[in-house]
């Protein structure tokens, strides 16, 4: 009972939110809703008894590509009017992908609905999701994960080639040359003659 | 039924042992309102014992005129705020500036679902209680960048944007330095981690000293690295909590108290008992991963076959760390900005790497050659 009402509570809100993030006028408001949206999914994660997942969702995309979204939305200075003025020129492109998506999700539905049901639970209910997870990702599938983790080394590494740029007569710190600092090189005392200045 | 139900109603069936679901809900409210409780009057002497230290440091009295001692201060200043009108400022966004401090203070509280405070007191002992505490302190971010954000004012913003990037940097060297108790441990529920530490202040993973332990003598080779961990872990938690002296959100000589700076009566009451909250949280977070949660650090005896209760040690520990963010808050001065990220960036995160891949290794190595018989 305190199962179904918690789904249903957890999919509507996961729904309206994701409604509101393409509907609402605010792109700030479009990002708090997306948050939203995460968070009802990691809801829904953990009622499947997926809770590692659940809290991976939270932790990466809440907590950290959320963050960087909000980031980048706050400081843009959108403007409405100018936004709105190219919407007939992309309104073909957007219609076919919506279209690909919808059928795609028909098509998913369909086959969730015909076909015999399928649980997410782990079949063995000695294993904990965790020990699972370790088993595919590190045993079963090694070398595929870390392929994919080399790829994502090379876009990490492609990211900082093509923003770091060396400017010239930029005045930097050196960290350790300043707390290497001593006394003795970095105060000097002299006295001055009163009525000569320092000269 | 739909298929998805099927499955969802199983799990719970066997998260609840066929109890009723009633009784369950009305005695986990109450275990968590018995938590918030003591959470708030907690943060109440806790901010009166951070300015008293504070004060001594300084060679003052500190508060000292409301009740004995002062110790009424907190509530004197807590019904000052309940009492102010709330300010909300015209060109502000007004529902997120209000629901901002909820955010904060709700994700400091939520994260103490987790947390065992003696065997057996959890709300919710769930075995990636680790995983728990890092996503919801990761939230916690949120209630200070929206209500800069929604401030609509200039230091609240700046405050806001310093605020995301810190906590955000920090996170990434406390969850590097949390694998590698984890690593130790084998196990990502909190109980578990403390119970592999065990009585004995040498068995615990910051003070890995005990050569007739588990690992006998080759725990002498990680215990420094686990000691440095544990240090990190204090100084990144100073970080993540926005205490001195890494207080650049609200940095007052710069950015006037900067997220806050809008804020007025109770939802500025908000974001300062959140901070308080987070404050405890990772106290006890550092009691538990590194200073052995409720154990005691010495076999001591009590006449007539009493026993120190566990939640006792627990306590005294979460405070002795309390009592050293207090110190550090009024002996170092803050630090810059760029300085901050450096030392996130450039020292903590390859420093802690280094120890995971270290700790990993010496893990393995004792399951391959026996090393924990």
């Amino acid at each position: 009972m305190l199962i179904a009402i918690t789904f249903y509570l957890m999919a509507f809100t996961a729904v309206a939110a994701a409604f509101m993030v393409v509907a609402s006028r605010n792109p700030v408001h479009s990002v708090m809703y997306l948050i939203l949206t995460f968070f009802s999914a990691a809801g829904l994660f953990i009622l499947m008894g997926a809770e590692f997942i659940a809290l991976l969702l939270v932790m990466v995309y809440v907590g950290a590509v959320a963050v960087l979204f909000l980031f980048v939305v706050m400081m843009l200075d959108v403007d409405f009017v100018e936004l709105k003025q190219g919407f007939l020129q992309y309104i073909g492109i957007g219609a076919t992908v919506a279209l690909i998506l919808l059928a795609e999700m028909i098509m998913v539905g369909a086959v969730y609905f015909t076909g015999e049901s399928k649980t997410v639970v782990p079949t063995d209910p000695n294993t904990t999701n965790l020990e699972a997870f370790g088993q595919v990702l590190y045993t079963d599938y090694a070398g595929a994960f870390e392929a994919a983790g080399l790829i994502l080394l090379v876009a990490l590494i492609g990211a900082v080639v093509l923003t770091l740029r060396e400017r010239k007569g930029v005045r930097t710190q050196n960290a350790a040359k300043q707390m290497s600092r001593t006394r003795e090189d970095g105060v000097e005392l002299i006295d001055i003659e009163p009525g000569q200045g320092l000269g | 039924m739909t298929p998805v139900m099927q499955t969802t109603t199983d799990v719970a069936l066997a998260a609840t042992d066929e109890r009723n679901w009633v009784i369950w809900s009305l005695l986990k409210t109450g275990q968590v309102l018995l938590f918030v409780l003591t959470l708030a009057l907690l943060v109440a002497a806790l901010v009166l014992a951070d300015r008293k230290i504070w004060a001594a440091v300084q060679m003052r009295r500190g508060p000292n005129v409301v009740g004995a001692f002062g110790l009424l201060q907190t509530m004197a200043d807590a019904l000052k705020f309940f009492f102010k009108e709330i300010v909300i400022p015209a060109g502000s966004d007004k529902f997120l500036f209000i629901l901002a401090p909820i955010i904060g203070l709700v994700m400091a509280f939520a994260a103490w679902a987790v947390v065992p405070v003696a065997p057996g007191w959890v709300i919710s002992d769930i075995n990636i209680g680790v995983l728990y505490v890092l996503a919801l302190s990761s939230l916690g971010v949120y209630g200070i960048i929206i209500g800069g954000w929604a401030s609509n004012s200039k230091y609240p913003f700046m405050g806001a944007l310093r605020s995301a990037a810190q906590m955000v940097s920090y996170e990434v060297s406390i969850g590097f330095i949390i694998l590698t108790v984890i690593f130790l441990s084998g196990s990502m529920n909190l109980t578990t981690i403390v119970d592999s530490q065990g009585p004995g202040i040498f068995n615990w993973n910051m003070f890995l000293l005990n050569p007739f332990g588990d690992y006998g003598w080759r725990i002498l080779l990680i215990a420094p690295i686990m000691f440095y961990m544990g240090v990190l872990f204090f100084i990144s938690a100073l970080a993540e909590t926005n205490r001195p002296p890494f207080d650049l959100p609200e940095a007052e000589s710069e950015l006037v108290a900067g997220y806050q700076v809008e804020y007025s009566s109770t939802p500025f009451l908000m974001f300062f008992f959140a901070e308080y909250v987070n404050i405890m949280l990772l106290s006890a977070m550092m009691t538990i991963l590194f200073l052995g949660g409720w154990h005691a650090p010495i076999n001591v005896s009590l006449p007539f076959g009493l026993q120190v209760p566990p939640f006792f040690w627990f306590f005294l520990k979460t405070a002795f760390i309390f009592f050293m963010f207090a110190m550090v808050k009024a002996i170092v001065p803050r630090y810059r900005y760029d300085q901050l990220m450096r030392l996130g960036w450039k020292v903590f995160l390859p420093t802690a790497l280094v120890a995971v891949a270290l700790v990993s290794t010496f893990v393995v190595a004792a399951n391959n050659f026996g090393w924990n018989a």
